[in-house]
C-alpha cells in the first residue's frame, strides 16, 4: 500500500506534516520528529528580528483542545539560518516558516533564508496573536494575501504555501488571491479565534495576552469546511491542517482536498509518535475499504456528493 | 485531579525562608508528584514559570524558590493567604532502581531541594546517603536543618570557605567516588557542576541521573522551547532528569542553552 503523499512537485513519504510552532525549534527538534514518523516538518516561524514573544502562560487546554498566544518568539533569521543550515540527513523534507509584518518583511525574510537546504517554504498570514502579524495586521484579506504572496514569490523558486486563516470569509476569495499571485498551494488553516478562557477563581484571563489562537478538535469541523471550500475555489494543492488526531481526521481532510496534512495539538493528546499512529490508522482504513494510493480518496466528497 | 493543563489556584499556607535567597512556599494541597519532577507557578498578569518540588507529602506542597528575576521577585512579595495558580506536576523522575546499596547525591544551590526529597525515600528504603551540598556561602546552603533531620551528615563545600570545604563541591565528589563505590550518582544544580558529577562517575563507571533544567513554555512536550541538541528530547516530557550516560552524548549539555526567543546562550564558568 503506497500512502506517499504528492504536494504539487513534492513528494513526502507519508502524509503527516508537522504543523508550524509545534516543537520545530531546532534541527535536533526536528530529527526527533522526523524518527517518529513525520513525513514533512515545517520549522517554527521565523521574523527578521528576534522575538521573546509574550509573556506566559502561552498554552493551555481545555475540552475542545488548546488555547495558544505564544507571540512568534524566535532567535531571528540570522540564528535560525545557522540553525537549518544542514537539513540533507535529517530524515525528510523540511518546510520553512516565514512571517512579516508586511510584502517588504516578507520579501526581505525570502531573500535571507531561501532556499538553503529547505525544500518548500510557507508564509504564515494568519496568526490571530500577535500585534503587527497576521489577521491583527490585516493579512487575511484577499488584496494583502495576493500582495505578500507576489513579493515572496519574486524572491524565491521553492514550492510556495500561504497559511490562511479559517476567519477569513468567504476563505476561497483569499485563496484565489494567493493562486493567482503565484502560490503553489495553500495551508488551511491556521488557529481560530482568538479565543479566551478565564480563571473563575481569580476572573483573570488564564493567557498572559488575555486571548489566543483556537486548535485542536473544535477547530477540526471548521478547518474541514474550509477545505472543502478552497477546493472548489483554487486548483493549487491544499495541505490540511486543524485538530487533527487520528487516521480517520486525516482521511477525512484528504476526502474533502487536501494532499497532505499537517498535525500539532495531537503531539499533546497522542505523543511525539503520533505521526506514526496517524499512518499507521489510515492505511488500516484504506486497507478495509481497498484503497491502494491516498488518490483513491483524495477529494471523494466532491465527487460523490452529486 | 488535573483534567487540562490549566493553573488551580492555591492560598499560600506557610512560607519559610529558608536561606538568604530562598524561600519555601507551602501548599494545602498533595500533588503525588515523585522526585526531580516539577509544577508551573502562575502569577496572574505576571508570567508562569517552573519550579522544581521540594516537598510534596502529607497533604502539603513546598516548593523552594531562589530570588532571580521579575517572576520570583513579585512571588517574593506575597504574603501567606495570597493566591498563585499551580499545575503539574510534569515530567520525569530520580529512580532508585531495585538492589541499590548506596548512592551519592549532589546537589548545588537551590538543586538540592529534588534531591533532599530523593534522600528521604532513599532512607526510607534502608539505602545509604552520601550527600554533598554546595553553595556560594554558608547562608545559602540549603537544607541543612532537613538532612540533619534524615540523619545525614552532609559533605559541604561552599566558594568562599564559610562553611565546609573551600571550593568546589564537585572535588568533594569526585573525591567520594574514588573512595567509596556507588550504585548511582545523582546531580542535580548549576550545569557546570552537574556535567562534572556525571563525568566523574562515568570515569569510574558509576551510573548517574542528572536534572537538566531548560527554559519552559507549556510544559507538556509541545512548544519546543526544551528541546535539546543533539537528540531534540523535550526537557519538560522525556526530561527534565534524564541518566547521565544520555546527557554526555548531548551536545548542548554543559555548553548552552536556549532563551525564550530559541536563542543561544553559553554557559560561562564563574
Amino acid at each position: 500500500m503506497d500512502i506517499s503523499a504528492r504536494i504539487g512537485t513534492l513528494t513526502l513519504a507519508n502524509p503527516t506534516i508537522l504543523a508550524s510552532g509545534i516543537l520545530g525549534v531546532s534541527r535536533a527538534s526536528l530529527k526527533h520528529v522526523f524518527d517518529n514518523g513525520a513525513g514533512a516538518c515545517v520549522i517554527k516561524s521565523i521574523s527578521l528580528e528576534e522575538r521573546v514573544g509574550h509573556h506566559a502562560p502561552n498554552m493551555i487546554t481545555y475540552e475542545g483542545g488548546m488555547l495558544n498566544a505564544v507571540g512568534y518568539s524566535n532567535p531571528g533569521v540570522e540564528e535560525a539560518r545557522a540553525e537549518f543550515k544542514d537539513l540533507k540527513n535529517v530524515g525528510g523534507p523540511v518546510f520553512a516558516s516565514i512571517i512579516g509584518q508586511n510584502a517588504d518583511e516578507f520579501s526581505a525574510m525570502a531573500e535571507a533564508l531561501l532556499p538553503g537546504d529547505f525544500s518548500a517554504v510557507e508564509a504564515v498570514l494568519s496568526c490571530p496573536h500577535t500585534p503587527g502579524y497576521g489577521t491583527m495586521a490585516g493579512q487575511g484579506t484577499p488584496k494583502s494575501t495576493e500582495e505578500i504572496t507576489k513579493a515572496i514569490r519574486a524572491k524565491t523558486k521553492l514550492p510556495l504555501f500561504i497559511k490562511i486563516s479559517p476567519d477569513s470569509q468567504p476563505i476561497g476569495e483569499v485563496a484565489k488571491a494567493a493562486e493567482a499571485a503565484g502560490a503553489d498551494g495553500i495551508v488551511a488553516v491556521n488557529t481560530m479565534g482568538p479565543g479566551m478562557i478565564i480563571d473563575i477563581q481569580t476572573g483573570q484571563p488564564i493567557l498572559h495576552f488575555k486571548v489566543g489562537g483556537v486548535s485542536g478538535t473544535a477547530l477540526r469541523p471548521i478547518a474541514v469546511r474550509c477545505i472543502y471550500d478552497i477546493r472548489k475555489s483554487v486548483k493549487i494543492p491544499i495541505i490540511g491542517v486543524g485538530g487533527v488526531t487520528t487516521g480517520r481526521d486525516a482521511v477525512e481532510m484528504i476526502m474533502v482536498g487536501a494532499s497532505a496534512v499537517e498535525i500539532g495539538t495531537a503531539v499533546y493528546y497522542r505523543g511525539v509518535d503520533v505521526f506514526k499512529k496517524v499512518c499507521g490508522e489510515i492505511q488500516e482504513f484504506m486497507k478495509k475499504k481497498g484503497y491502494s494510493q491516498l488518490q483513491d480518496f483524495q477529494s471523494l466528497t466532491h465527487n460523490v456528493e452529486g | 485531579m488535573r483534567i487540562f493543563e490549566q493553573p488551580t489556584m492555591y492560598r499560600i499556607a506557610d512560607i519559610v525562608q529558608e536561606t538568604d535567597n530562598v524561600k519555601t512556599f507551602f501548599f494545602n494541597v498533595e500533588l503525588h508528584s515523585k522526585p526531580g519532577q516539577f509544577v508551573i507557578m502562575w502569577i496572574p498578569r505576571v508570567d508562569e514559570k517552573p519550579f522544581s518540588i521540594a516537598y510534596d507529602e502529607h497533604s502539603r506542597l513546598g516548593l523552594s524558590v531562589a530570588k532571580v528575576g521579575r517572576f520570583t521577585e513579585k512571588l517574593f512579595e506575597y504574603n501567606k493567604g495570597d493566591l498563585v495558580g499551580i499545575r503539574g506536576p510534569y515530567g520525569s523522575t530520580f529512580t532508585l532502581p531495585d538492589g541499590v546499596k548506596r548512592i551519592l547525591l549532589v546537589g548545588g544551590g537551590y538543586g538540592v531541594a529534588p534531591l533532599a526529597t530523593l534522600a528521604s525515600q532513599a532512607i526510607v528504603r534502608g539505602i545509604t546517603v552520601d550527600f554533598c551540598n554546595g553553595a556560594r556561602t554558608k547562608s545559602q546552603l540549603l537544607f541543612m536543618d532537613r538532612l540533619k533531620a534524615l540523619d545525614i551528615s552532609p559533605h559541604v563545600a561552599t566558594d568562599d570557605g564559610s562553611e565546609g570545604r573551600k571550593g568546589f563541591i564537585t572535588d568533594v565528589a569526585k573525591e567520594l567516588l574514588e573512595t567509596n563505590s556507588y550504585d548511582c550518582a545523582y546531580t542535580c544544580g548549576p550545569e557546570l557542576m552537574e556535567q562534572k558529577v556525571v563525568d566523574a562517575a562515568a570515569g569510574k563507571g558509576t551510573a548517574s541521573q542528572v536534572s537538566i533544567e531548560r527554559y519552559m513554555k507549556c510544559g507538556f512536550g509541545i512548544c519546543g522551547a526544551c528541546c535539546i541538541d543533539d537528540s531534540g528530547k523535550r526537557m519538560c516530557t522525556e526530561g527534565p532528569v534524564v541518566s547521565g550516560e544520555f546527557a554526555r552524548t548531548q551536545s548542548e549539555f554543559g555548553r548552552f542553552h536556549r532563551v525564550a526567543s530559541g536563542h543561544k546562550v553559553p554557559f560561562n564558568a564563574h
